[in-house]
């Protein structure tokens, strides 16, 4: 009964046997319930083709093929380009993204926990607000700016956005304000170190669990970016969109493919959240908005 | 006089600061290219009739008149959006409260495993249509095919573009993706609540878990429950593109129309600008009023 016991840091009335197995079993159905569409997902990517078209549809897969994931270049090639150009597509814009958002995004969260200067009451209250709306919501006003820029149909109209999410900035300034502490600062200003050296070789080695949370939250939202309105090419298209359009098809006799096209999107951010999620937890320990 | 010392002042400190805008500057550039210009522009150009190609002409309230007393359908993504906004908000933000709390205090292994199981439907951009897969109009569909093995159906169900089951399945869905960054942060702050809390809460009276909930746990949390709730509002008012994925656009008689579809159908279809702005307008004002709304009502817990 370990998995029931009470931990350290935790509550003085700890469960009682019969709440504990209650527990348990709801969190066991419901996480089924939850885990089902992957599951059949999973299952499907790894179908042969007979084995699409039996009847019930098997939850779990019986006699598992690759076929799948060789059939998604010839899928789209009929119609489209291949889709390793859509990959390729979708690690520029997610690499480009990340990067950006990151430097600029702990750069300016830095300052506006650490640094009082005019204007930097207004810049903390504006990104809170920030948080309150959507991207979406402006999605109109944004694409006739990025049209003025010229950068309509280019990946720069998704790198750029992302570069300044203002929840990565949040998550950072908040950390930083509990993890970073000024009279390290200070020392090092004494002892004759720049601003940059100080942000680069102190502060930054000491946000490590935040670094990682904003590159695995940017990472998520770029890698699942179709694109949208913004990129109209085919060849300029991301891999979320290839998966729309085999989607959109809806036969059978492509939902293998589909599947496999799936699970090439889900994997990448699934595996590098379980690989950075206890460094996730801790920089959202520090996240709540304060009144 | 005392003003201009003031301004002076000012001056100086900035440029005693200068270094902070420069850390700034590449960060809130981009933010207000991106961020503050479009809600300044859309908020502008809802009082004008702009087709891209001209220049825009003012028009006063003539889009919001048209909005409200004149477009049947803006109404109906209105109350389209409001429906799957009352259901996703709050039952997402319960649930990733109630499951938070549910596996707090599991062996941290059995934990991470259920934190990642929970959280990987909204991992990854439009990956849930999958659920297409699941939701099949014809007799491959999972749904359909257990629903007609034990019974419960004799023909395969439209699912997604019935009108009856289209926003049941949209709203499934959406909170299959709600257990996000908010559920995230509803962990965290659980395991960080420190235990002395709770030691000298049971000697001040508090005798049982579900008193150590509200009096304790919740209070200690509440900067990360209003941070939940910001996204939780937030992500449930811009349900949209799993309408579209889903159902298609435009949905069978509009039944999972929303406003972001509506706003996007002016916008990008029929480059009426204008009018796009004034429904993105009205929807921004909705969600931060939701926001102020669940803030003021969050301030209370625990009191």
């Amino acid at each position: 009964m370990k998995v029931m016991k009470g931990l350290a840091n935790q509550s003085r009335y700890a469960r009682s046997n019969f709440g504990g197995i209650v527990n348990l079993l709801w969190l066991l159905l419901f996480a089924s319930a939850m885990a089902l569409p992957m599951v059949f997902t999973v299952s499907n990517a790894f179908k042969p083709l007979e084995e699409l078209f039996v009847f019930p549809p098997n939850l779990i897969v019986k006699n598992p093929t690759l076929n799948n994931f060789a059939g998604i270049s010839s899928v789209l090639r009929e119609s489209w380009v291949p889709v390793g150009r859509n990959i390729i597509n979708s690690v520029t814009i997610t690499a480009f993204g990340v990067l950006g958002q990151v430097i600029f995004a702990s750069l300016a969260a830095y300052v506006l926990a650490k640094e009082v200067f005019p204007g930097s009451k207004l810049l903390n209250k504006v990104i809170v607000l920030s948080l309150m709306f959507n991207g979406t919501v402006t999605s109109i006003p944004t694409y006739i700016i990025m049209a003025n820029l010229k950068i309509v149909n280019s990946h720069l109209a998704l790198i750029l956005p992302a570069c300044a999410s203002s929840l990565g900035l949040f998550l950072m300034k908040q950390f930083m304000e509990q993890m970073v502490h000024t009279t390290i600062l200070e020392a090092a200003r004494v002892d004759g170190a720049s601003e940059l050296r100080i942000f680069f070789q102190i502060v930054m080695p000491m946000c490590k669990p935040a670094w990682l949370t904003l590159i695995i939250l940017s990472f998520q939202s770029l890698w699942g970016n179709t694109g949208g309105l913004y990129i109209y090419d085919d060849e300029l298209k991301t891999l979320p969109y290839a998966l729309q359009n085999i989607m959109s098809g809806g036969t059978i006799a492509r939902s293998g493919v589909s599947s496999a096209v799936a699970l090439l999107l889900i994997i990448p951010p699934l595996v590098t959240f379980i690989l950075s999620q206890s460094n996730i937890l801790e920089t959202m320990g520090s996240s709540g908005i304060k009144e | 006089m005392q003003a201009q010392k003031n301004k002076v002042s000012v001056l100086k400190q900035m440029k005693k600061k200068k270094h902070c805008y420069l850390f700034l500057a590449p960060f809130f550039i981009l933010f207000l290219l991106f961020t503050v210009v479009p809600v300044l522009m859309a908020m502008g150009l809802s009082f004008t009739s702009f087709n891209v190609f001209e220049a825009p002409k003012f028009v006063g309230l003539k889009n919001y008149v048209q909005l409200f007393f004149y477009d049947d359908l803006f109404i109906k993504s209105f109350s389209n959006t409001l429906t799957i906004a009352i259901f996703v908000g709050p039952l997402g933000y319960l649930l990733s409260l109630v499951v938070a709390w549910s596996i707090n205090e599991l062996a941290p292994a059995l934990r991470t495993v259920l934190v990642v199981l929970f959280y990987a439907p909204s991992i990854s951009g439009n990956a849930y249509m999958i659920w297409t897969l699941m939701f099949n109009g014809d007799a491959y569909g999972l749904l359909n095919a257990w629903g007609k093995k034990f019974g419960l159906i004799n023909e395969p169900i439209q699912w997604l573009t019935d009108t009856k089951y289209m926003m049941i399945c949209v709203i499934v869905v959406s909170l299959w993706m709600s257990l996000g960054t908010g559920f995230l942060s509803f962990v965290a702050a659980l395991q960080g609540i420190d235990r002395s809390l709770y030691e000298s809460a049971a000697i001040d009276g508090v005798h049982n878990r579900w008193q150590e909930l509200w009096f304790v746990t919740l209070p200690s949390m509440k900067p990360q429950l209003l941070f939940g709730a910001v996204l939780a509002i937030t992500g449930a008012f811009s349900v949209g593109e799993v309408c579209t994925n889903l159902c298609g656009n435009p949905s069978t008689d509009y039944a999972v129309h929303t406003l972001l579809n509506h706003m996007q159908d002016y916008g990008n279809t029929r480059y009426e600008m204008g009018y796009a702005c004034a429904i993105s307008t009205f929807l921004f004002v909705l969600m931060m009023g939701a926001n102020q709304l669940v803030n003021k009502l969050l301030r209370r817990v625990g009191s």
